[in-house]
């Protein structure tokens, strides 16, 4: 029975339901987005390694190292001597050593210089290795071949046997253009890393390319390196940093990623207060939804208590409205989560190559719902206990 | 024995000024078993007041309605709005039907809070006044002479034993005025209710074998008017 008079009362109001569970939903979606988004752009970026431990690099932040040689972001700070990846691959605690080079893009995508040993020794997730589709290869260290990231190729529209000349500079330039071509010789598979997002030629193709200095030859942006344990990190960042002053030996790379993420950790909490606060508006504007109307109701309240409605059933009837509209908009909160990071999620993807999943479950997705319900019941009492007071007598005009 | 018995009936409202203006002093007055009375009175001379105290809408000052051998003025108000559903049918001058329900979910609801929805009794009862293809209509999709009926059928829908028509033909024309009459005096013979019904009209009254003087029955009435 309060089941029926709550259905027809939210269909008698229907303007002000839409509105108001739209205003909900829209708060719970926010709410969500913005508690899924921090909780999964933190875990995933602080686990994106590209299955190394470190980055040695020349001498300038940690955070720029990682950003630039693993999240393929930031601009190299300096070139290093290839003296010096030599040196950290014969250290007996270092498992794996890769050089990579960069300084070059085609049309906004990164072109960077690397061994094999990248693909074909490094898994960039436990058991995951970057694979190249069934209908490509590895490029050949010796021609000027190129594999290409899944995200980059899609947007590129590049495929098996297009060529392409790479441009000069991390920018894309159209005056800038190489006079080298290359072929691409493989479609990685997409790993959801910044890896996709880079066009994978040979480290000597950065190096020897046109127009870059003879220097470049014998030099490297950075070189990734995997440990053979993990205390060995320390053994090796006190002699980069400490006892160095030319190199630098960003690790452990997660912890480093994590620091910057404490140092925007403010604009996340601004966004969560922001979300709290359009969450309470929208309970308002519940409570005022019905507030305002009571004038209107009063009428039917006192018919339905002279039917024999008891107090607590008017007062229920009310309360349950709004509980109803907050569910409502609790509903429609997953949709407009959904498509927030979708969209999110897509601007993440296209910038560094990270992906985000909707779908991953996050507690969020529980406490924000019903959150935004018991602020709606919340809402509800106040309406709800004038109601209850309502005057049958008095209400039930006219009088003879 | 009695239905309805009142005894000692006071109720009176604040004035403006905070003074006590002493609207009902019913000193008896009583309602056989199936009976069917009319009440004539002016408007404004505290009819609907006492049609409130009976249904245990209002609280007397003093004395005591009973229904049935129970006193409802002493019942909480939880117990009242339960023996009013249960007991009591109500048909409003401005009908009162729950503007965003069908004909036949207001009857349903009014069971609801009474002996329990009954879909067939209370289709029987639509039917029976003549809105058998009205059923799902809403009160605005009905006209003024539709809705009454639609309210004398929710009026009936828990087996009242008692029905109180407070001027039912108010609000509606010559011709639908007399039919509306026509079915509340039918209908509630059929189901063995007791009718009392107040109205100012006196061709309305005119259709009722017993009819009372409001302003005879009304000490504080008659008191006021000494006074004018």
């Amino acid at each position: 029975m309060l089941g029926r008079i709550v259905r027809r009362s939210l269909r008698q109001h229907a303007l002000s339901t839409s509105i108001t569970s739209a205003s909900v939903g829209l708060a719970c979606g926010l709410l969500l987005s913005v508690w899924v988004l921090k909780d999964q752009s933190r875990a995933t970026f602080t686990q994106i390694n590209g299955g190394f431990d470190a980055v040695l690099g020349a001498r300038s932040s940690k955070l720029q190292l990682v950003l630039n040689a693993i999240f393929h972001l930031e601009a190299s700070p300096a070139n290093i001597a290839w003296s010096d990846y030599l040196e950290i691959q014969k250290n007996p605690n270092v498992a794996l050593a890769v050089p990579i080079a960069m300084g070059d893009n085609f049309r906004g995508f990164r072109v960077v210089g690397t061994l094999p040993e990248l693909f074909t020794k490094t898994e960039y997730a436990p058991r995951k290795r970057y694979l190249v589709k069934s209908s490509g290869r590895l490029f050949d260290i010796g021609l000027r071949e190129a594999v290409v990231g899944n995200f980059a190729a899609r947007k590129l529209g590049l495929r098996r046997g297009d060529v392409f000349h790479p441009y000069h500079g991390l920018t894309f330039d159209e005056k800038m253009q190489h006079a080298e071509e290359y072929v691409v010789v493989g479609i990685l598979e997409p790993s959801n890393t910044p890896a996709d997002r880079v066009i994978w030629i040979p480290l000597e193709g950065v190096q020897k390319m046109s127009g870059h200095s003879t220097t470049a030859a014998t030099e490297l942006s950075a070189v990734l390196v995997k440990l053979k344990n993990p205390i060995a990190g320390r053994t090796l960042e006190l002699q980069y940093n400490r006892q160095g002053d030319r190199l630098t030996f960003a690790w452990p790379i997660g912890a480093t990623i994590a620091e910057l993420l404490n140092k925007v950790g403010w604009f996340e909490n601004v966004l969560g207060w922001v979300a709290g606060l359009v969450a309470l508006v929208a309970a308002g504007s519940v409570m005022a939804s019905i507030y305002n109307s009571m004038n209107e109701r009063r009428r039917q309240i006192a018919i339905l208590r002279a039917l024999g409605a008891r107090r607590q059933t008017v007062f229920m009837a009310i309360f349950l409205e709004a509980v109803s509209i907050a569910v409502l908009g609790a509903v429609i909160g997953y949709f407009f989560y959904l498509v927030l990071v979708w969209i999110a999620g897509r601007v993440i993807h296209g910038q560094t190559g990270v992906l985000i999943d909707p779908f991953a479950w996050n507690w969020a997705m529980l406490w924000a719902p019903a959150g935004l319900v018991a602020l709606g019941a919340l809402a509800g009492i106040v309406p709800g206990l004038k109601a209850y007071r309502t005057d049958v007598a008095d209400n039930l005009a006219p009088t003879s | 024995m009695a239905l309805l018995e009142i005894s000692g009936l006071k109720k009176s409202y604040a004035d403006p000024d905070g003074a006590r203006q002493a609207i009902l002093d019913v000193p008896a007055f009583g309602l056989e078993e199936k009976a069917q009375v009319g009440l004539r009175g002016q408007s404004g001379s505290g009819k609907t007041t006492l049609l409130h105290l009976i249904a245990g809408i209002l609280t007397p000052d003093a004395g005591s309605v009973r229904i049935a051998d129970t006193d409802i003025s002493a019942l909480s108000e939880p117990k009242r709005d339960r023996f009013r559903a249960m007991n009591v049918g109500y048909i409003f001058q401005t009908f009162n039907l729950l503007q965003g329900f069908s004909c036949l979910e207001n009857v349903l609801l009014s069971m609801a809070f009474g002996a329990g929805e009954d879909r067939g009794r209370a289709t029987a009862l639509l039917e029976r006044v003549g809105l058998r293809e009205r059923l799902h209509y809403v009160p605005r999709q009905l006209s003024t002479g539709q809705q009454q009926r639609a309210a004398i059928a929710r009026a009936l829908a828990n087996r009242p034993r008692l029905v109180l028509a407070d001027e039912p033909t108010g609000n509606l024309d010559t011709a639908n005025g007399r039919e509306a009459l026509r079915l509340i005096q039918e209908t509630c013979r059929e189901s063995g209710a007791a009718l009392l019904l107040v109205s100012h009209d006196a061709d309305v009254l005119g259709v009722f074998a017993n009819v009372f003087e409001f302003e005879t029955l009304n000490r504080a009435q008659a008191n006021a008017e000494v006074k004018r």
